[in-house]
């Protein structure tokens, strides 16, 4: 008989996949309570690690084409496809749901990153104007991305909530700190690696594992971030009320919809900026 | 340097000695008076009433009623109709608003003339255009109006943001209570008048008077859907915490310390003007205001000298004088805050320099000024002053030019001068502004959406975007 090689479930931050800097973990147990995996237990200071990952990606992000987007967020929905048997599995072992239920679950994760990434070269067609004024200018208005988001997943969904979390910031050119549901962090553990294959610059996604609880208040409050989507968090309005401090954009929880196999334009747009720019029509 | 003779603007608006609020159509008892009054001579225009939480309450309350009754039941057609009806009549009005604007802001007549009252007017033409073809706005078939709209203006344009706030408001088919500034509440007031000649439905549109316990007890009320500010991010900042974990919809334009950068291939005859206007427009009372001058370190010493050299010809003083560029500052407080700012700008290094001017006897003046040689750290490179204070920074390559323009928690505007296209195109992608005018500034439209980064505020105005602000997608 041979014994199974199981994996160590850590952080990904920066494309590497490092364990909390505080040396802690904790337990993930399955639907009937038995051990899974002992997980990195983020802290306060892996979030400032992340947000600085996610500060330093984020030009490099926004700057590549629409089109290189559009590539990578397609590669990560085939690199998703391809492993789909192993989420499947963590996904039932988490949740209690069948292999059916589960299945279905990774479809949409898939479907869904296959919908935003034929976005990236659409946003402005649809959303961006060139504007009429009443004088000589050259005016258009395109959508920009805010920056560095942090967002915390919605808690009940182990892996399409947490992929209708990631995409719709990562779509138009933020990056992202996000903190997986704390009970049901495996599959956007596992994720990660999805991701570290997909041609994502490191950096781009950051993800944490742990208690939002704990971490909410050192991401929401932090200086360097833009943005902040409370989906997962279980006092929101008090962390509305510190995102007030640097006027940070706020998705306020049960503003979207994560389950399905297809995100919200709204919600993209909800993380970007719209920048007008004039000029002179003359000689 | 030219005299000129005085050219004074007829006084063609006369107020009433006391206001109440116009809440559901009428006007109430005036009560609570505080005085408003002529910044530019200190002369007291007329007693405001001071709002008070029952004021609010009324005002909502009637905003809600006709929301229910009447507003939600008009066609988008019909609706429209009132806004075109509201622009028609602001343009027979127009002089008449102009006077008042100026007599209560102390900004120049050729400004509230020629800019404030006609761009007012052209949002109200624009967004009348909107009301019934909502279907069209980006939110899919048949968007909602959000409810009751709780709209707090400024001082510093006080009819253009009343125009920003309501028109988009009422096109999407909403209800109003506006608060203007305590300072320069008129023009609101007139605007109710306006309303009344427009026979817009009863308690559309209500605007309560008063200070910041007013605002606040209009934007806490909890039967407002919409929130929408514009004002100094510090207040922003405060409602954002007012309305944390309401299903109140968030629109904030708060303030600006904005970078106009002039490259070496700048047209320089141009640039001068734009820096001027940038600056001094308005008495530098703009949120978009081009405070910050980048200048490349080449042509630095030559562009300070033309600079000066125009700044030497402007006309400061009575605003009610055709000829006046730079009017009276709006209130006692805020020149202090001018004066305090630029003195610690001074202490920490910077260069000020002023042109000789007079400065009448009454009244809140501050001569335009230059702060050069000013680092990063400096407070007034860093502070908004709202006031004609240009801080002179310089830049090498175009990289440090983003890098010192970005350096900023605001990020409402900037401005680029060159004539290199592609130059320019880079640098408006790099630069993290809400809007950018290149080879221009300050330029307002009612087709183009105006709103921060940073911050410096959230949601737009103007545009389709800015409809967006007033609507939900519908069922």
């Amino acid at each position: 008989m041979r014994l199974d090689v199981k994996k160590t479930y850590k952080l990904f931050i920066a494309g590497k996949f490092p364990r909390s800097e505080s040396g802690r973990s904790y337990q993930v147990k399955d639907s009937k309570a038995n051990h899974v995996a002992n997980v990195a237990l983020a802290s306060r200071k892996d979030v400032r690690d992340a947000v600085q990952a996610a500060r330093a990606a984020q030009p490099g992000w926004a700057g590549a084409s629409a089109y290189n987007r559009g590539q990578v967020l397609y590669r990560i929905a085939e690199m998703l496809e391809g492993r789909r048997e192993q989420f499947v599995s963590e996904i039932s072992s988490l949740t209690g749901k069948t292999q059916k239920q589960a299945d279905a679950e990774v479809s949409a994760a898939i479907d869904s990153w296959v919908w935003h990434a034929g976005w990236t070269d659409k946003i402005d067609s649809v959303a961006g104007s060139m504007n009429p004024v009443a004088g000589p200018y050259f005016n258009i208005s395109t959508n920009q991305p805010t920056g560095v988001v942090g967002a915390f997943a919605p808690q009940g969904s182990a892996l399409v909530g947490f992929v209708n979390t990631i995409a719709p910031a990562i779509v138009s050119g933020n990056t992202v700190v996000v903190v997986t549901s704390e009970h049901l962090s495996l599959p956007a553990l596992t994720l990660g690696e999805v991701l570290a294959t997909s041609d994502l610059p490191g950096g781009v996604v950051n993800i944490l594992s742990g208690k939002e609880a704990e971490l909410s208040s050192w991401l929401v409050g932090h200086m360097d971030v833009n943005a902040v989507d409370l989906e997962g968090t279980s006092n929101p309005t008090e962390l509305e009320i510190s995102a007030a401090n640097t006027v940070k954009r706020v998705i306020r929880p049960g503003t979207y919809l994560r389950e399905g196999s297809k995100g919200n334009l709204q919600h993209i747009l909800d993380l970007m900026e719209v920048k007008t720019v004039w000029h002179p029509k003359g000689h | 340097m030219f005299d000129y003779a005085p050219a004074p603007e007829a006084k063609l608006a006369s107020f009433q000695k006391s206001y109440g609020h116009f809440i559901g159509g009428k006007f109430t008892k005036a009560a609570n008076l505080y005085p408003t009054i002529n910044p530019a001579s200190e002369e007291v225009l007329a007693q405001i009433s001071h709002g008070t939480a029952k004021d609010v309450d009324l005002a909502v309350k009637a905003a809600r009623s006709s929301y229910e009754k009447v507003w939600s039941k008009l066609s988008g057609a019909e609706r429209g109709k009132y806004l075109y009806r509201i622009a028609r009549i602001m343009q027979e009005r127009a002089r008449e608003l102009a006077v008042a604007e100026t007599l209560n802001n102390g900004k120049p007549i050729k400004e509230t003339r020629d800019f404030d009252v006609p761009t007012a007017v052209s949002w109200f033409f624009y967004y009348a255009g909107w009301a019934d073809k909502l279907d069209h706005a980006g939110l899919g078939h048949n968007p909602q109006a959000l409810g009751v709209a709780a709209q707090v203006v400024p001082w510093n344009f006080p009819l253009m943001m009343l125009a920003w706030k309501i028109a988009p408001a009422l096109a999407a088919g909403n209800t109003i209570v506006l608060k203007p500034s305590e300072t320069t509440p008129l023009s609101a007031l007139l605007f109710a008048e306006i309303c009344q000649q427009a026979e817009l439905p009863e308690g559309v549109v209500n605007i309560v008077t008063g200070f910041g316990d007013t605002g606040a007890a209009l934007v806490g009320h909890k039967d407002v859907n919409k929130v929408a500010f514009t004002g100094s991010t510090e207040v922003g900042k405060i409602i954002a915490k007012q309305v944390a974990g309401s299903n109140k919809k968030v629109t904030l334009e708060l303030g600006g310390k904005a970078a106009n950068i002039v490259f070496d291939d700048a047209p320089i005859d141009q640039a001068i003007e734009g820096v001027i206007n940038g600056i001094f427009f308005n008495q530098g009372h703009v949120c978009c205001a081009g405070s910050r001058l980048l200048i490349q370190e080449s042509i630095h010493d030559e562009f300070i000298k033309k600079l000066k050299r125009r700044m030497n010809t402007l006309r400061l003083g009575d605003p009610m004088d055709k000829n006046t560029d730079v009017g009276a500052i709006n209130s006692a407080d805020q020149l202090a805050k001018i004066k305090k700012l630029v003195k610690k700008g001074v202490s920490e290094g910077g260069e000020l320099w002023q042109p000789e001017c007079k400065i009448p006897r009454n009244g809140f003046w501050f001569a335009p000024a230059i702060v050069d040689n000013v680092s990063p750290a400096n407070t007034v490179a860093r502070e908004e002053i709202f006031g004609p204070v240009l801080s002179v920074i310089t830049f090498r390559t175009p990289a440090e030019a983003v890098t010192k323009a970005n350096n900023t928690e605001y990020g409402l505007s900037a401005g680029i001068w060159t004539e290199k296209g592609s130059k320019m195109l880079k640098l408006a992608d790099q630069l993290n502004a809400g809007v950018i005018w290149s080879n221009t500034f300050n330029q307002f439209d009612p087709t183009s959406p105006f709103g921060g980064f940073k911050e410096s505020g959230y949601g737009r105005e103007g545009g389709r975007q800015g409809l967006l602000s007033y609507l939900k997608a519908g069922k």
